[in-house]
């Protein structure tokens, strides 16, 4: 689950991480308020997405005026795909110098991974491998001070500067530990001007400009007290509270399938045959049957063309589906044509089933895929 | 011989009292797998399909000298019941448990290491060696034994290639699913490794994915081997994977695509089909020139 810019700086805020004051805004008054108490602003769209400078959904407001105008602007357009409903105001920053500071979960190593740039900001992923320092952490050990120092000097920082970077990275380990989380980002991590000159850094400090956090899906469970984020359609959203992965395409053919590999090899063998997907649906292993038929529920809800089941079983058993599209088509009744590929453990019971049902059972997934394509052709044309 | 595991792996079942944990354990009996013993917690005593349940892996270890585990225990357990068992010293752990919180997984995988074991898994169907054993949730039926060792990410993916395969008469020394997680215990260079040693595999398919860059570190590898490579990989139309931001990119540096992976392979060495019923052909050839 992916943060807003917003909801990530309290968290970052709350473990000590300096970040600027800030306040979320949704309308143009709100922005005006802010920029009246704080000062020069940033405004920032919420979204979650990056690279939102670049696509022009960042402001700066000098008056409070500026900063309504701003808000009003702002509030209501697409960004990189998404409606922008937030602002985040910020006390504006004159920034020194920009470093980049990430934890991720590298899946190949099999642990933490610390990575930090002397050059951060916008273009990240541009920066030559060279300018880049990654340092593997050990997720049972955690990360020690001395990682802090180490990377600290690589990235050429020293004095007071080091000492704070120690401290932030420290921080930020503690957030990506305790929120279970897949990646925690500083970019930029700025170095700043203090207000009243000499501070512990010298006259300058280290403040997070911005704030991604994305937390696990699968620990949510024990992460009571982090906010939630819903990303997605409506339908999106239905279907993955049931525990299931999905995504809305555009095609006209319904897909259900049972584990990611097979779904992506679906859409392939589909995509091979002319075919277009309207989703993909993994109704993962061992779906149990009342699941399935809320997915295929779901389904039929988005009218495709034609709807193509294809299971291998395993863990999943092949009678349970049958019996799952049976209690469908009694229920609701399929409104489209169905196409099912129905092989592995039990397939014999869920032929049986089905052909008692007067519904066709498929061996093979290339005839399958075939025949959805033939089907929505038809079902075009009609 | 194949690799991993033999019609000798004494096999314990965690969770088997539980739904997927007792119908798979009587799967793999009919099998042939030596299912010794199972746990749970809280259920020592009884039995099922005539295996003895404890409550804990070090009296199944002890009384029966299983030396693998096929985990069953839910999400949330399933650290707890992986560090009880390479603890109480199983050196093979089959973890087939889904939805496990990448931290878990990731302090799993630490401590097997300290602890010199191997993980399969999570979120995989097993390891099979047709007509020997097999750990984990895999349809037995749609194996035969033969010269060909399957890698694969995916699981129901893999089934669809290892029932063609059967189909054409080619046979497996040992399927293995690493799992679909993000983080998991054996990648396909361990894999790759291991098959690269056994006499009985003349052949490796590698049945991929997009994301990550598991594809791309086995090709760097599979440059090294004397034994033919087959590849197939899922996802060439999927919609795009969830980005993980900044750091997800910088340490995938434009790998993890499906053209970069089959790209990657391909000047490997690796002959790559673009449908899952096209690597029985590829496979034949493959056996031909060996």
């Amino acid at each position: 689950m992916k943060f807003f810019e917003y909801m990530a700086k309290e968290v970052f805020r709350r473990a000590g991480i300096p970040v600027p004051e800030g306040r979320v805004c949704c309308s143009p008054e709100e922005a005006e308020k802010a920029c009246r108490e704080l000062g020069p602003v940033a405004i920032k769209s919420q979204i979650l997405a990056g690279a939102r400078g670049k696509a022009g959904g960042i402001a700066f407001a000098h008056t409070p005026g500026e900063a309504r105008e701003a808000a009003a602007r702002l509030l209501g357009t697409e960004l990189r795909g998404y409606r922008v409903e937030r602002l985040l105001a910020e006390q504006k920053l004159t920034i020194e110098k920009e470093l980049y500071l990430g934890i991720a979960v590298e899946g190949s190593a099999r642990r933490p991974l610390l990575i930090a740039s002397a050059h951060g900001g916008m273009d990240i992923e541009e920066v030559p491998e060279r300018a880049i320092v990654r340092k593997p952490l050990d997720i049972t050990w955690g990360m020690q001070p001395y990682v802090g120092r180490l990377v600290a000097r690589r990235l050429g920082l020293d004095g007071p500067l080091a000492r704070q970077f120690e401290d932030v990275a420290l921080r930020l380990w503690g957030v990506f530990r305790h929120c279970d989380a897949e990646l925690v980002e500083i970019n930029p991590l700025a170095v700043v001007e203090a207000p009243g000159g000499v501070g512990p850094g010298g006259g300058r400090r280290l403040v997070a400009a911005d704030a991604r956090l994305s937390v696990d899906d699968e620990a949510l469970y024990r992460q009571p007290d982090l906010p939630r984020v819903e990303e997605g359609t409506e339908l999106e959203r239905r279907v993955k509270s049931l525990g299931l992965s999905f995504v809305q395409l555009d095609g006209d053919i319904a897909v259900m399938a049972n584990g990611a590999g097979i779904t992506m090899a679906t859409l392939d063998v589909l995509a091979r045959y002319g075919g277009r997907p309207a989703n993909f649906l993994d109704a993962g292993g061992g779906a149990a049957a009342d699941l399935m038929s809320c997915a295929m529920e779901a389904l039929l809800q988005t009218r495709p063309r034609v709807m193509l089941i294809n299971i291998f079983g395993g863990i999943t058993r092949c009678d349970e589906v049958a019996r799952a599209i049976v209690r469908v088509k009694r229920d609701m009744g399929f409104s489209v044509p169905l196409v099912v590929r129905l092989v592995g453990t039990n397939e014999e019971q869920a032929t049986r089933v089905l052909q008692e049902e007067g519904i066709a059972v498929l061996r093979h997934m290339e005839e399958a895929a075939a025949r959805a394509v033939e089907l929505a052709r038809a079902g075009q044309r009609g | 011989m194949g690799i991993l595991v033999d019609g000798a792996t004494r096999v314990l079942v965690q969770g088997i009292t539980g739904n997927q944990g007792a119908f798979h354990t009587r799967q793999m009996l009919d099998y042939g797998t030596r299912v010794v013993a199972g746990t749970s917690p809280g259920r020592g005593g009884r039995e099922v399909h005539g295996v003895p349940v404890y409550d804990t892996v070090e009296e199944a270890v002890a009384g029966h000298g299983a030396n693998a585990s096929v985990i069953f225990v839910p999400a949330p357990f399933a650290r707890d019941a992986a560090f009880e068992a390479l603890e109480a010293g199983i050196k093979l752990l089959v973890m087939i448990t889904e939805h496990i919180p990448v931290h878990d997984a990731m302090q799993v995988m630490a401590f097997a290491s300290f602890r010199g074991a191997t993980v399969v898994g999570p979120n995989t169907f097993g390891i099979i060696s047709p007509g020997r054993t097999k750990l984990g949730i895999m349809p037995g039926g749609i194996y035969t034994p033969g010269p060909v060792g399957i890698a694969a990410r995916s699981g129901t993916l893999s089934y669809e290639v290892a029932a063609a395969l059967s189909a054409a008469g080619l046979g497996q020394s040992t399927v293995v699913g690493m799992g679909g997680d993000r983080v998991v215990g054996l990648s396909f260079v361990d894999l790759l490794e291991l098959f690269s040693r056994d006499d009985e595999t003349r052949v490796v398919v590698l049945v991929g994915e997009i994301g990550g860059t598991a594809e791309e570190e086995a090709a760097e590898y599979i440059r090294t081997m004397s034994k033919p490579v087959v590849a197939y990989l899922a996802g060439k139309s999927a919609p795009p994977g969830k980005r993980m931001g900044h750091a997800g990119a910088i340490i995938e540096r434009g790998r993890g695509t499906f053209e970069g992976k089959v790209a990657a392979l391909q000047q490997a060495g690796a002959r790559v089909a673009s449908l899952p019923w096209e690597v029985p052909q590829l496979v034949r050839e493959a056996l031909a020139r060996s």
